[in-house]
């Protein structure tokens, strides 16, 4: 392994993080919007996210990324690797973030609530300055266990060509013939990732604990 | 002809695939699962330097996606002068990492277990094996059932990484009927259906397990 392999292997840990960089920052507001709209029970659209979140559940990342980048074009839209791969792991990990959200909404106490609402809150205030931060706070260590088997997933997204950190050792060992150094060393980088993440996880468990005190 | 047409005639590559995705999923699952068992079972008694190396395979494989463990078995194995078929070395990577996440979710229940059924179980002279076979692994199974539920539905979903290691399953037939005859919406939806319609039977089978659970009170709260 020479520093041109460590390059390449630092070029898919750079797209395997972008990728599900986006895919978690939009998925996690999505999952929010999501669990707002259910929250409102509206009478047809509930049911059909009820269907959308157990199908994004049930569908491996594999078919659902094959499924986007190969679907797109026979109704005329071009699509890009990049944006089939965000797109794919996107609406995999907000069906998910839905119900962390929508958890935390259910068991968010009514007393503050009524207590807000007799201080004269609107309904708009009291989900801004009362109830999203303390229901960040609670899903938190939820949404960070969902990156964790977000980026775990990402490798899915190599089958339509992206060269992440799992495909990228494909590459190297192309040219070295000497499979095991890359594998080895590219399930180094995402142990260093996920090992992060779980950390991450921990303290946010701590804090959401503390809150509940 | 139309795309529904095509789908049918081709119905036996969907089948074939079908039937390959339920026999690496049963088989793994159910492999992985007594992997599993063995491994909370070896990891029963006091602190020890092979239990404490035990945890830390557990612990690696929680921080590795399973693509790389399917590599590191189909590619990298060979290097090493073992070289396996796709079908072999993606049931193994299955086993292997499923394993860890089922030891890993009853070894979290053993922690929380209260002492006092084990300790009756000493008391009456029961061997580590016959307390971990009778007294402690009933216990733990009832009290994980949603979890263990939740990790085969992940498992199931892992076959699908299989394709990418050329191993003919259900996403694999998706993909060679859409390049033979460009209608990827249909065969897709097609595979995404069977997908769902497997993981919807999991579901209503761990639910009736629930059934069973609650029966013995043993309802996880």
């Amino acid at each position: 392994m020479n520093a041109q392999t460590w390059w390449l292997l630092l070029e898919g840990a750079w797209t395997t993080a972008w990728i599900s960089g986006v895919a978690i920052a939009i998925g996690v507001v999505a999952g929010l919007a999501i669990a707002l709209v259910r929250m409102a029970r509206i009478p047809v659209i509930d049911q059909v996210l009820v269907i959308y979140i157990s199908l994004a559940r049930a569908t491996p990342l594999v078919t659902l990324v094959l499924f986007i980048f190969l679907v797109a074009p026979t109704f005329g839209i071009v699509m890009n690797r990049n944006i089939a791969g965000i797109m794919a792991l996107t609406l995999n990990t907000a069906a998910f973030n839905a119900e962390i959200w929508r958890a935390a909404f259910l068991s968010f106490s009514r007393e503050q609530k009524e207590a807000a609402l007799a201080c004269g809150m609107t309904n708009g205030v009291i989900f801004r300055r009362i109830m999203l931060p303390q229901m960040f706070t609670t899903s938190l260590p939820g949404l960070v266990n969902e990156m964790s088997f977000l980026i775990k997933g990402s490798p899915a997204i190599a089958v339509i060509g992206i060269v992440d950190l799992t495909r990228v050792t494909n590459r190297i060992s192309a040219v070295t013939y000497e499979p095991l150094p890359p594998i080895l060393a590219a399930a180094a980088l995402y142990m260093i990732i996920i090992s992060m993440l779980l950390k991450l996880q921990d303290m946010a468990e701590k804090k959401a604990n503390r809150l509940t005190m | 002809m139309t795309e529904w047409d095509i789908i049918w005639a081709a119905r036996d590559d969907f089948l074939y695939g079908f039937a390959n995705t339920l026999v690496i999923f049963a088989l793994s699952a159910l492999l992985a699962f007594v992997l599993g068992c063995v491994i909370v079972y070896l990891l029963e008694g006091p602190k020890s330097g092979p239990r404490t190396l035990l945890r830390w395979l557990i612990n690696i494989m929680r921080t590795l996606p399973f693509l790389i463990l399917a590599y590191l078995l189909y590619y990298g194995l060979p290097t090493l002068g073992v070289r396996l078929d796709a079908w072999t070395a993606g049931v193994g990577a299955l086993i292997v990492y499923h394993g860890a996440y089922f030891a890993e979710l009853l070894r979290g229940a053993r922690v929380v277990l209260p002492g006092g059924t084990v300790e009756a179980a000493r008391a009456y002279g029961f061997t580590t094996f016959t307390m971990f076979m009778r007294i402690i692994l009933p216990q733990l199974l009832i009290r994980t059932r949603p979890l263990i539920g939740n990790q085969l539905v992940i498992c199931l979903k892992d076959t699908a990484f299989l394709t990418i290691i050329t191993v003919q399953e259900l996403t694999a037939a998706a993909n060679s009927v859409q390049s033979t005859y460009f209608i990827p919406l249909e065969a897709f939806v097609v595979v995404i259906a069977l997908y769902w319609l497997i993981s919807i039977c999991l579901e209503v089978t761990i639910k009736q397990l629930g059934r069973f659970g609650k029966k013995r009170g043993f309802e996880h709260a």
